[in-house]
């Protein structure tokens, strides 16, 4: 990627170590490395897909960009300044500009907060504050645009749909029009046909509004219709990054060659010809 | 397909007795399993599939009723008892269940699982199940099984653990193994080993029942696929016949919903419309018409029942307006 301008995102060399703590008093401190030398762009409006199994260290990248922990090594540059995590007001600057959605519609949302009230708080917490009159539109338009009816902004977590509650949540992250949203799993816990509509939310929102994604996922094949490059991480290191076509179609590592013949295709012949051999 | 299934499911119905009132979440379902045969039961979230193997065990939670019949080997289950149950369980009829976290016991070593059921029942002598426990190991592809045995369940990774689950389940030779979302906690490159096991397990002649919303996993294994979407069956078909030639339009819509490897075409997903409606909340019509771009004012007044297209194919459809076989959406 050969651009004038700085990428939006880059990550450049971040290592994340972890102690492995074995209990034996005296022990040496071992530790395993969750991150090593991890470079990733993400341009402007672009979207990239961060694949790989559990332990890869996608979740680790995610919490490092998010600032949700910290690198032992390597920095994060927004808009090619490198990010001071300690500086609180800058972080609250960065969080306007950056958001997340994670994996449990649930777990994310407040139990004794309707959906309506839990996109109001982030509005005000997330930009200068709005008129109380002119929020409640703002919550509505903000429901609209992630396909709520204004009906359900009175209804609790538990009485909305595991896909509903994910779309409150993306109301949430993306209503101070962040110009990246992070998703850590963000559709893996839908169900098929939910799933297909929350990539398609997400993939309409960054086209409308210019708005990047870092989409973290297990699955190898929801990134081919979301995401425009691809990096394949393995035990904490970058094996793979390239265009949907170049990974996809031309993998040159054989760890991305094992990872896509593994994935059981819904065609029963393919599938069975590859159990087989 | 020859001789008698060896389960036969037939207008099973589960109700939940909640706060609110009755909820049903399984509505005349009937199905066989043979075997050697893999049947998939195949919905998404809250479509009955689970309920609807757990009826078949006696495993419902307590507020749960079951009616209609359910014949393993001709011995009615529904309305059995206890002890009965108890003896179908394990040697007739195993469970493998999605988390091997959940079905493993933390405190105790690989070996008291996986002899406990011998041992319990006095099907084998201490150092007999030892000896079967070992093979079992074997035959699962665990490296150094005798090492193994001494281990607990936090020793082993994630799909160490569910192949010996797959172990524990065959320790008692069961004739059939319902497997409830056997590969979904396991990453891709696990999964595909445990694919491959159940694979040989219906080889070697037991019957499968496998309870999934994952097509993928259901295209690597099924001889034969169940559709079902809020609680009914809604087509019923080999396989090949279903990813070929979806007749039911949820069917077609679900197939068409699956984020691909491979096709040209880098755009959107198809989606599917819509939620599925709740348990406890039953339409009059077909439960799939309001989601359906097929729905005609029929589909929304009586609910279709499930029956045979025509002579010769071996699918059965719930559906006013079955798709045909060349009409397909590509």
């Amino acid at each position: 990627m050969s651009v004038a301008a700085p990428a939006l995102l880059q990550v450049d060399g971040v290592s994340v170590r972890f102690p492995l703590r074995n209990g034996v008093p005296g022990a040496r401190e071992r530790t395993v490395d969750a991150l090593r030398e991890v470079s990733v762009e993400v341009p402007s409006g672009g979207r990239v897909g961060i694949v790989g199994e559990s332990g890869s260290g996608k979740s680790t990248l995610a919490r490092v960009v998010l600032g949700l922990r910290r690198a032992d090594a390597g920095r994060v540059l927004w808009d090619g300044e490198a990010v001071d995590y300690r500086d609180a007001a800058r972080l609250r600057r960065l969080r306007r500009e950056m958001q997340v959605v994670f994996q449990d519609p649930f777990g994310s949302l407040d139990p004794r907060m309707t959906a309506g009230a839990a996109v109001a708080e982030a509005l005000q917490a997330l930009r200068s504050p709005v008129p109380r009159a002119a929020e409640r539109v703002r919550v509505l338009q903000a429901l609209e645009e992630v396909g709520l009816a204004p009906g359900l902004a009175d209804r609790y977590p538990h009485e909305l749909s595991g896909g509903q509650c994910q779309r409150v949540a993306i109301a949430r992250a993306t209503i101070a029009r962040p110009r990246l949203l992070v998703c850590d799993e963000a559709v893996s816990a839908l169900d098929v046909s939910v799933q297909a509509q929350i990539v398609n939310l997400l993939r309409d929102l960054s086209e409308r509004h210019g708005m990047a994604l870092l989409f973290i996922s297990h699955n190898l094949a929801v990134v081919r219709y979301l995401c425009d490059s691809v990096v394949v991480l393995h035990r904490g290191h970058v094996v793979e990054q390239g265009s949907l076509a170049e990974v996809f179609e031309r993998p040159r590592d054989a760890y991305t060659r094992m990872l896509l013949a593994a994935v059981p295709e819904p065609d029963p012949a393919l599938a069975r010809r590859r159990a087989r051999g | 397909m020859s001789g008698a299934p060896l389960l036969e499911i037939r207008d099973l119905e589960v109700v939940f007795d909640t706060p609110a009132g009755a909820v049903q979440a399984v509505g005349g379902v009937s199905l066989d399993v043979h075997e050697g045969e893999c049947l998939a039961l195949v919905g998404e979230s809250g479509s009955g599939k689970t309920q609807a193997m757990l009826a078949c065990l006696g495993l419902l939670a307590g507020n749960g009723r079951t009616q209609g019949s359910v014949r393993y080997a001709g011995q009615e289950l529904v309305g059995a008892d206890e002890a009965a149950l108890q003896h179908v369980r394990g040697t007739g009829i195993a469970l493998l269940s999605q988390d091997p976290m959940n079905t493993l016991t933390p405190h105790l070593r690989i070996e008291t699982q996986l002899v406990e059921l011998l041992l319990d029942r006095g099907l084998a002598t201490r150092a007999e199940a030892r000896e079967r426990a070992v093979q079992a190991l074997r035959e699962v592809d665990i490296p150094d099984p005798a090492a193994r045995l001494r281990q607990y369940p936090h020793e082993l990774s994630g799909g160490m653990r569910q192949r010996v689950a797959l172990a524990i389940a065959l320790m008692g030779r069961p004739r059939l193994l319902l497997a409830d979302e056997p590969t979904t906690a396991l990453d891709v490159s696990v999964q595909a080993r445990v694919l491959d096991l159940l694979g040989n397990v219906c080889a070697s002649g037991l019957g499968l029942l496998l309870v999934t919303h994952d097509l993928g996993v259901v295209a690597a294994l099924a001889d034969r696929v169940a559709v079902m979407y809020a609680g009914r069956l809604v087509e019923v078909a080999p396989v090949a016949e279903l990813f070929a030639a979806p007749r039911h339009p949820y069917t077609a819509a679900l197939l068409a919903a699956v984020p691909r490897l491979r096709g040209d075409e880098y755009g959107r997903l198809p989606a599917i419309a819509g939620t599925p409606p709740r348990p406890g909340q039953p339409a009059a019509g077909c439960a799939f018409a309001p989601r359906c771009s097929h729905a005609v004012q029929a589909c929304r007044e009586t609910k279709p029942d499930l029956r045979g297209l025509e002579p010769g194919i071996d699918v059965t459809v719930a559906c006013h307006r079955p798709l045909s076989a060349v009409a397909q959406p590509a």
